[in-house]
């Protein structure tokens, strides 16, 4: 929530003024210290603040507005605990809860406040609590601390002042921003004594929400400097890459960015809540029209004979007329029939939720042992919409893969290796393969494995091709090598994504476990490591570093990392580099070659080349990239080779492997000193620098040998196929959105099938301006359904009468399986206004959607979009701060974009998006249990809740109505006042919250096997308006039953014992235990899953009814208090007559009939397909269980995979550079380097 | 459906046949009618104002008969009326005695005195005497006069725990001290019969009244008839005349006043509604089940062809 400013000096602020170690200023306008407080109530204003807020809530609110109505004693028609007592009751459970929570952000708050930071304090850095900073403080920020509060980024360590900042808690974003100090303050450094002399003024805007926007003006030495954003460190950011920085505190606690930012949160509501309020409201309209009628059947009765009636009840002396007594009666019915929306509907919703939480927290079968992370539902209000979802947004990398490359296999000139086929060309399982022992090699990566030993045996051979070929993966990179000085003995496992980041950056390692920075999961182990944990950390990383201890490569794409791991394995260890030399140990030899050149990737060359002088002075130029591209520039002595390589490649691509070729061309002196010149020649150029680096490549780059291709694996989380297909079948499209290049996307979209080779076509748009992105859109949907461009397409139709915003567009059905990829530049514009609809229809009608290239804000505009235009339910699942964006949503344009549900993979990406989410796990393919399952049955649970509690408490209520007829329209009650106390607290709420907590249609198994069941949810079958409509129309016939039957049993008769029975107190005995007994009866004829549990509940319900019956009757209580408990005796005198019984049986069976009919008739007459699914599982029941469809990954050999390398340009001239070589050194003595 | 049908109809019949047994005569004397013996007693001038009505019973009623008055159109369930009346100063409670609960309103206190019974139940308390006498024959004009017994009427748990005078010692006039009696009552609650043991609180014509009715037709009974033995029917076939001591003013709202008389059997007295709607609803349902089953084979079989089309 917001915190309100405290200080009317505060909000009456229009520039802030501060002075560097200057607190006098700071207490003059009394700005704020850094203390937050998130937490609402404090032990004192609790309750009365707590009541403010339920009250506040429509429910509550209108329940204490019926109690005020029955303090009225001309209205007051029942006694007023009916009301008071449900209501104390739902009150204190909320209150106990919004206690629990505060106490939570009390300790949040607390344990935030009393962080330590360092602080300048008369010319010395102390440790102190966060909440004692103040504005125009000076504090000293670490490598991986929070940024405290707003400062101003005086100086840094790293040259220039840059200092990096991670902003994934404020905006989502996981690359490292940099921000940079003036230079005037920048030379304070970390020199206390200058620190502490420092007195710039600070003049700047006064607090606001905007995070990207800060303007002020440093007064120093007489001096004006601008201030702009980039000089100021928001709260919420980490320091990262950064030793240390100082900065001048601008704004403290409340004032912060961040906490003007919070408590925008979204409260994320069903569509079954929305479904809810206006059921709730269609009652409020139907009790209204009931009162209406009652009240005027009243005026009538007063005047033709409550008039006449008086001589034995005369009427109060306040009622002047029958009018004003109708108005009265109006309320007094209204009072009556309040049950109607029952006070604990909302908290029986709310119990049941949560418990359907828990069950998702407990499932075992969602445990992900190895990690010890069980599933976790973090938000309890959405269960029920998990049944629904219709549009699954997924992140790609480590959502659908573990972001894991594993060289798989290689064709090295010609002869495949690593093939998993044998020479009979049967599939060898995995589990029976060796592995390949790389004891020979001791620089070999422990963790690495290969399961084909004629490649270790063609290496030990010494043969020349695979030489050449392993050669030319440890010189062709840009992978960096780090030598570890202080840290022997280290293991450093590294995991990331690729962001173009160093994957593992370890200031200090001696000792202290660190996780450095970027987006990296780093695990450091040393030589005390014990054994088990370092094989945990080996086997979660892609990267390591061994025993040795040496070596630390840091790529910037895993795929790189991964084929210079594969050639160190294989001896061709890749050992470090300066700008001009790569030294390689070949097989135990080391020799180092001169790096001439190196001709960097980029995405239209998509490839990259190094050119080496080899210790022998042979010039070599070795080049990788997309066999496409490759392929062309080969050397026509090459073209068989080259046939047999594409066969090979063709063979990876159809694994779903990402491919490279390598290449390699021995360069002619002469030849290359020409082309050296021009070459430095064009990168001093200013103009037109790319096209002409790119043309003298080209130069360079051709009659190239072909040495072989490689395949990488990018390895897909554990049954992520088959999950993607069992969703599929329950009609749930998946849509990938995805950083990764396009080839990439689709590769994976491919090997974990959502796209396969059955599909008509997928169509690619990769427009970059708006006609030919509309055209694309066009014609996809022209092939998909032609008639739906026509004007006569009822869609069109229906979007051109319906021009408002809020509408709906409508499902539409294609002929055929489609794809559809769209580009992150394409979709900029497809999101405009006038395309996103086109751009809708299509996508929608499509199996499967790839957007690529995507920044995280598309990815929250494209499920906004979603969201807006389909009536559908969208679940977001990631990983990655990345996808915070759709998982939690961020604001823009105003509101607040996020997918309805966000489902978090915990684990390898960081926490941000399993914090940030409403569910977690920590493998995707739970995400067919959590929704199949549990989404499924807190669907049913709640649509059975639903419409068994209006149907109860329709008939519970109605009755009056039938009563009001008999009773002179007098607001009497059919009910003894307790048993309208008890009746939804005690009788039934047992029975309705077992059915809704342990009810399961079909058990897990069935749910899994067939995910057709799971489409109900999705149009919303089970509960919807129709739905009520029958409730209430089963709800009124009820309440007609159960009025009429007793009434027809006691209307002019007697007991046996000749006294009569058609007293009140025996009429509604009667009526009520029918009503109990049909209301149980229904309730067990809606449990399809009968445990001890709901027995219990169910029939130990009714018996407790009795029990109740006979305390509440009983002599006791009625002496104590005889005007309250008026009832005495009527149990024991009214349960022995035969009539009685014979009146409740025929009230219970007139009442399930029509229900028992209607679930007979029902599946004959509209076969709705659940059914027909129920009628095979009972099938299968019956007869052994039919083989599990086979999930077969079928690839026609057609699907080329292409290049997959992902990275980014640009590090190829970083090295050779040698900037980055540069500033290592500095941070090792941390000597200032600058000039 | 077949179970139910199969069960309801047979308890139906027997319902039925049972409730046919009953025998039950019923005779409306509130004498709007101007042929009625008891058209003069509408004027309230006469007091007290008796009328006869004779009538015949064609067949002996035998086992034990029970005597009601029936009121027609009488709101006993009018929220308000039901209200009005204070349990405690029933029960016995000293206080509630003399300062009665706000719900007797406005037949709480009557000139400064509180009412005992309080409230516009008691205060409207049915005060017609109603006398049953057999002609013996046509010959015989004195007529034998009915035993009828006055108590035994109330529940057992009404007139012992629910309904008590208010304690003390020396007689109940002395323990009414204070008190005094509904405007409409023609004698204070102590005076109410002569027994002790059926006077006060506790008297049962009281405590039958104040058992209000559910709906605003209703019988409450009035007297017993105990049958002699086991050869003599408890009331022959034959002529009898009701002798009414007319008190109760119903004609001012339409109401009407019966008397009736019958027998019960062991599901109580004469209501042919249980039969009947067991014997509908068991045909009823033995009708769906029949259309069921038909629909459920021919159905059955076509979906079944359609799942095998589709498998």
């Amino acid at each position: 929530m917001m915190c309100v400013p405290r200080e009317e000096v505060v909000r009456a602020e229009d520039e802030r003024l501060l002075q560097a170690n200057n607190r006098k200023l700071t207490t003059y306008f009394g700005y704020p210290d850094n203390a937050i407080k998130t937490s609402k109530y404090n032990a004192l204003n609790f309750l009365p603040m707590n009541l403010f807020e339920q009250f506040q809530r429509l429910a509550n609110a209108y329940f204490l507005i019926l109690v005020f109505l029955q303090l009225i004693p001309q209205i007051s028609s029942l006694a007023s605990y009916t009301t008071v007592i449900p209501l104390m009751v739902v009150l204190s459970i909320t209150a106990v809860k919004d206690a629990i929570d505060d106490l939570k952000r009390h300790q949040n708050d607390n344990q935030v406040n009393n962080r330590s930071v360092l602080l300048l304090v008369n010319g010395r850095m102390e440790e102190d609590k966060w909440m004692n900073v103040q504005v125009g403080d000076i504090i000293k920020l670490k490598n991986n601390q929070r940024v405290t509060a707003d400062i101003l980024l005086l100086s840094s360590s790293e040259p220039y002042s840059l200092a990096y900042v991670e902003t994934a808690e404020l905006d989502g974003e996981t690359n490292l921003k940099v921000k940079q100090a003036i230079s005037v303050t920048s030379d304070l450094e970390d020199n206390l004594e200058l620190l502490s002399a420092f007195d710039g003024e600070v003049k700047c805007d006064p607090p606001n929400n905007k995070l990207d926007k800060f303007a002020g003006i440093l007064t120093y030495k007489g001096q004006k400097y601008l201030l702009d954003h980039d000089k100021l460190l928001l709260r919420g950011c980490i320091i990262r890459n950064t030793d240390w920085c100082c900065g001048l505190v601008i704004y403290t606690g409340p004032d912060t960015k961040l906490m003007k930012n919070s408590g925008k949160s979204t409260f994320k509501r069903t569509h079954m809540d929305h479904l809810v309020n206006v059921l709730v409201l269609w009652i409020f309209l139907l009790l209204g029209i009931m009162c209406f009628v009652i009240a005027v059947g009243h005026g009538i009765w007063q005047s033709k004979i409550g008039y006449y009636f008086q001589i034995f009840l005369p009427w109060e002396n306040y009622v002047s007329s029958s009018v004003v007594s109708a108005t009265l009666i109006y309320w007094s019915y209204f009072i009556i029939l309040n049950t109607m929306v029952p006070i604990s509907l909302y908290i029986s919703v709310e119990i049941i939720r949560l418990g359907n939480s828990f069950y998702i927290n407990w499932d075992r079968k969602m445990f992900y042992a190895p990690k010890n992370t069980p599933a976790q539902a973090r938000t309890t209000t959405l269960n029920e919409e998990l049944g629904q979802v219709k549009y699954v947004f997924s992140d790609k990398t480590g959502t659908l893969t573990q972001n894991i490359m594993v060289f798989d296999k290689c064709s090295i000139y010609g002869k495949l290796y690593g093939g998993s086929c044998d020479k009979g060309g049967s599939k060898v399982p995995d589990s029976k393969k060796e592995k390949v022992d790389f004891s020979y090699n001791k620089l070999a990566n422990p963790n690495f494995s290969f399961y084909d030993n004629t490649l270790v045996e063609a290496v030990k051979s010494g043969d020349n091709w695979v030489h050449l070929f392993f050669l030319s993966l440890s010189l062709c990179h840009t992978v960096m090598s780090e030598e570890k000085v202080e840290g022997k003995n280290v293991i450093v496992a590294g995991r990331s994504k690729n962001v173009g980041m160093p994957i593992a950056v370890l200031p200090h390692a001696d000792g202290v476990h660190e996780h450095p920075g970027g987006d990296a999961t780093v695990t450091v182990s040393h030589h005390y490591t014990p054994k088990e944990q370092l094989k945990k950390h080996t086997i979660l990383a892609d990267i390591v570093v061994s025993a040795a201890g040496e070596l630390v490569y840091q790529a910037q794409s895993p795929d790189e990392g991964a084929l210079v791991t594969a050639a160190r394995n294989f001896g061709f260890v890749f050992r470090s580099r300066t700008s001009e030399t790569i030294t390689v140990i070949e097989m135990g030899v080391t020799r180092v070659y001169q790096l001439l050149a190196i001709l960097d990737f980029n995405n239209v060359r998509k490839r990259m080349s190094v050119i080496v002088r080899t210790p022998e002075d042979r010039l070599m130029l070795f080049c990788k990239g997309a066999d496409t591209i490759i392929c062309e520039l080969l050397h026509s002595s090459c073209t068989d080779l080259n046939n047999v390589t594409m066969e090979h490649l063709d063979d990876f691509a159809t694994k779903g492997l990402r491919t490279l070729m390598v290449a390699y061309r021995e360069l002619d002196a002469a030849f290359f000193q020409t082309w050296s010149h021009k070459h430095s020649s064009a990168c001093l150029s200013l103009e037109g620098r790319e096209n002409k680096l790119s043309i003298i490549y080209e130069e360079i780059e051709k009659d190239l040998m072909l040495l072989g291709a490689t395949a990488i694996e990018d390895k897909l989380q554990d049954a992520v196929p088959e999950t993607i297909i069992t969703l599929n079948k329950a009609k749930i499209k998946i849509w990938v959105l995805t950083g990764d290049k396009q080839e990439t996307a689709v590769n994976i979209a491919y090997s974990c099938s959502i796209f396969d080779d059955e599909m008509d076509r997928v169509f690619m748009v990769q427009g970059k301006n708006y006609e030919t992105v509309y055209q694309e859109l066009r014609t996809a949907r022209a092939k998909m359904k032609p008639e739906s461009l026509l004007e006569s397409d009822p869609t069109n139709i229906h979007l051109s009468t319906k021009p408002k915003m809020p509408f709906a567009v409508p499902d539409e059905e294609p002929n055929g399986n489609y794809g559809l990829v769209i580009s992150g530049y394409s979709l900029a514009c497809a999101l405009e206004e006038n395309l996103e609809l086109e751009l809708l229809r299509t996508a929608c009608m499509c199996k499967g959607v790839i957007c690529c290239r995507m920044m995280p804000l598309q990815k929250a505009q494209v499920v906004e979009l979603v969201k807006r235009y389909k009536k559908a339910v969208t679940l977001a699942i990631g990983d990655g701060a990345n996808d915070v964006s759709m998982i939690k949503g961020i604001i823009f344009w105003g509101f607040i974009a996020a997918a309805h549900i966000g489902v978090g993979i915990s684990g390898l990406e960081g926490m941000q998006a399993m914090l940030n989410s409403d569910f977690s796990f920590s493998q995707f393919h739970y995400l067919q249990r959590l929704l199949l399952v549990h989404g499924r049955w807190s669907y049913n649970r709640m649509c059975k809740f639903l419409s068994y509690f209006f149907y109860k408490n329709f008939a519970f209520t109605l009755v009056h109505f039938w009563y009001a007829f008999y009773n002179g329209f007098s607001a009497q009650t059919v009910y003894d006042s307790w048993f309208i106390t008890c009746y939804n607290l005690i009788y039934t709420s047992l029975p309705v919250l077992g059915l809704s907590l342990f009810d399961q249609d079909v058990s897990e198994m069935w749910s899994l096997c067939f995910p057709e069941l799971y489409e109900a949810g999705q149009h919303n079958l089970f509960f919807n308006k129709k739905k009520f409509m029958n409730c209430l129309l089963h709800g009124i016939y009820s309440s007609f039953v159960l009025f009429f039957v007793p009434m027809g049993t006691i209307h002019n008769s007697e007991r046996s014992d000749g006294k009569d029975i058609s007293d009140f107190q025996t009429f509604s005995l009667i009526v009520q235990t029918s009503l109990m007994c049909v209301v149980t009866m229904q309730i067990a004829l809606k449990t399809t899953y009968w445990t001890l549990m709901s027995h219990l509940f169910i029939w130990g319900s009714l018996g407790f009814y009795f029990c109740m019956l006979f305390l509440l009757y009983s002599d006791g209580l009625c002496l104590m208090l005889p005007n309250i408990f008026q009832f005495l005796g009527v149990a024991r005198n009214s349960l022995n007559q035969p009539q009685l019984w014979l009146s409740i049986i025929l009230s219970t069976v007139l009442c399930i009939i029509p229900a028992v009919g209607y679930i007979f008739l029902k599946p004959l007459f509209y076969p709705a397909s659940v059914n027909k699914v129920f009628d095979r599982i009972h099938h299968c029941m019956k007869y052994p269980l039919p083989p599990p469809v086979q999930t077969r990954l079928k690839h026609a050999s057609l699907r080329r995979s292409a290049y997959a390398f992902s990275h980014q340009q640009g590090f190829g001239a970083l090295i050779t550079s040698g900037k980055t070589m540069k500033i290592r050194p500095k941070k090792k003595n941390s000597s200032p380097f600058k000039n | 459906f077949f179970i139910v049908g199969l069960i309801f109809i047979p308890i139906g019949i027997g319902i039925f046949v049972t409730s046919n047994n009953i025998r039950e005569i019923e005779i409306d004397y509130t004498g709007t009618e101007p042929s009625s013996p008891c058209n003069k007693c509408l004027s309230p001038d006469v007091t007290p104002c008796v009328c006869t009505i004779n009538f015949t019973l064609e067949k002996a009623f035998e086992g034990n008969v029970f005597m009601y008055y029936g009121l027609s159109n009488f709101y006993q369930n009018h929220r308000r009326y039901v209200k009005s009346r204070d349990d405690s100063q029933l029960n016995g409670d000293s206080s509630a005695l003399l300062n009665p609960s706000k719900e007797c309103e406005p037949y709480r206190r009557n000139e400064d005195l509180p009412v005992a019974p309080c409230g516009a139940i008691a205060n409207s308390m049915f005060n017609d005497t109603l006398e049953l006498f057999l002609i013996a024959n046509e010959s015989d004009p004195t007529p034998t006069p009915i035993r009828l017994i006055k108590k035994g009427i109330a529940w057992w748990t009404d007139k012992h725990v629910k309904f008590r005078n208010p304690p003390g010692e020396g007689t109940l006039e002395e323990r009414f001290k204070g008190t005094t009696k509904p405007i409409n009552w023609l004698k204070p609650v102590y005076m109410l019969d002569s027994e002790e043991d059926n006077n006060g609180f506790i008297n049962e014509d009281f405590i039958v009244w104040m058992r209000t009715a559910a709906l605003p037709t209703f019988r409450k009974l009035y007297r017993l008839i105990e049958r002699k033995n086991d050869l003599h029917p408890t009331l022959p076939a034959g002529q009898y005349y009701l002798n009414i001591t007319y008190n109760y003013p119903v004609h001012s709202f339409d109401g009407r006043k019966r008397m009736i008389l019958t027998t019960v059997s062991w599901m109580g007295g004469k209501n042919p509604f249980l039969g009947i709607a067991y014997i509908t609803v068991g045909s009823i349902a033995f009708l769906v089940g029949v259309v069921l089953l038909v629909i459920n084979h021919k159905y059955r079989s076509t979906s079944n062809t359609a799942d095998t089309v589709a498998f």
